[in-house]
């Protein structure tokens, strides 16, 4: 899977989770500040995309995950 | 005495205390605001006792309860309270309720599972008199979480209430409480804790909310089978009233169109072992579902544990 596909497959997520529009999400975006999704939505956005992608990201990676970049990067790895 | 082959809900009752502590209240003592806790949590007012104990609210609501039941205290032969917020050791609150409400000799213990206590005890209600050992049991839920409430924490004392929420269970013919699936998750126990001597509740938020979303739609699917029910068919839904948006993640995990999605929590906060049956007795009281409709209980918090059945609208 591509990064571009990984991208696509978040910002899915996103807007099915946090109402986030798919335009605006890219590599350097901030969950939370760019994006506007809080601790407990990000949870959701994680345990979807657990399931979305065939990975396994701990409560302790979650807090790593700061923009939509690293959540690719780390599902990338992961996946792999 | 002779076994039965079910028992079902007679009647319900609940008991609030007074004095509302609202959104605005606790941005007075804290930093947060209206728009967060509604936001984050879902709750607007929770009430809060001064005097009242958690066997004096029981007993409130366990009366209310049997005064719905066409049953006196001379009938009652099983008294079990879920509560982990009773501050003393002894004697239990089940013993105390049945002492204030005039019931002679019954059976009577407390459960301590914190926020799924009432579906375990109402589970062993149902235990109790289909093996013949209780045929009038009196199911109680009720918290004083603030004696526990750290109220110069933002995180924590948002959400908590006090309450309580009364059941009166008999034997029935027709089984009208489905068979219990209960369980826990000890090696996760320690992301909510009220331990220690003069403790405060302590929980760390995003793991149990990553839990609760995740691992609860399973076992109320599991409630719904055991009990003969398809989720589309459940009238009402009644959660632990922990936080609302939990409680929509499960529902939607679960697929439930029909149901009436309790949301308690808005007005009373989260009562604990108190949130289900003061939930399942205001809306009984609101006559929101017809009698006899199917509604499933899922209780889930500190331990972790949970339980849940389905059960008949009474």
């Amino acid at each position: 899977m591509t990064r571009d596909e990984i991208i696509a497959g978040l910002a899915d997520i996103l807007e099915e989770v946090a109402g986030v529009n798919p335009d605006d999400v890219a590599e350097e975006k901030s969950f939370t500040e760019d994006l506007d999704v809080d601790s407990l939505s990000m949870v959701e956005v994680v345990v979807a995309a657990e399931e979305k992608f065939g990975v396994k990201i701990p409560d302790d990676e979650v807090q790593n995950l700061k923009t939509v970049g690293d959540a690719v990067s780390y599902i990338e790895k992961a996946g792999s | 005495m002779t076994t039965a082959t079910g028992s079902r809900i007679v009647s319900v009752g609940h008991y609030q205390p007074a004095r509302v502590l609202t959104n605005d209240d606790l941005a007075q003592m804290v930093d947060t605001n209206d728009e967060w806790i509604r936001d984050r949590v879902g709750v607007v007012t929770r009430r809060i006792a001064d005097n009242e104990t958690v066997a004096d609210m029981a007993a409130a609501a366990a009366e209310k309860a049997l005064a719905g039941s066409g049953l006196t205290a001379a009938d009652i032969d099983l008294v079990a309270v879920a509560t982990c917020s009773s501050v003393d050791r002894c004697p239990n609150v089940a013993t105390r309720v049945a002492a204030k409400l005039g019931i002679a000799a019954p059976g009577a213990y407390d459960i301590n599972t914190a926020c799924s206590g009432f579906s375990y005890a109402l589970g062993t209600a149902d235990h109790a008199i289909r093996a013949g050992a209780a045929r009038n049991v009196i199911v109680i839920g009720a918290e004083k979480l603030s004696d526990f409430t750290d109220w110069t924490d933002r995180a924590t004392c948002i959400i908590f209430g006090d309450g309580a929420g009364a059941a009166v269970v008999t034997a029935a013919d027709e089984p009208a409480i489905g068979p219990v699936v209960w369980g826990s998750a000890p090696e996760k126990g320690e992301t909510v804790r009220i331990e220690g001597w003069r403790p405060y509740i302590q929980q760390e938020g995003q793991a149990v909310f990553r839990w609760a979303t995740t691992a609860i739609a399973p076992i109320a699917r599991q409630a719904c089978e055991r009990a003969g029910v398809a989720p589309e068919e459940i009238a009402a839904f009644i959660g632990h009233q922990a936080n609302a948006r939990i409680i929509d993640g499960i529902a939607k995990r679960l697929g439930m169109p029909q149901a009436v999605i309790v949301k308690d929590i808005v007005e009373s906060g989260n009562t604990s072992a108190a949130s289900v049956p003061l939930a399942l007795s205001k809306l009984v009281e609101r006559r929101e579902v017809p009698s006899g409709a199917p509604v499933l209980l899922v209780g889930f918090g500190g331990g972790l544990t949970y339980a849940g059945q389905v059960v008949r609208c009474p």
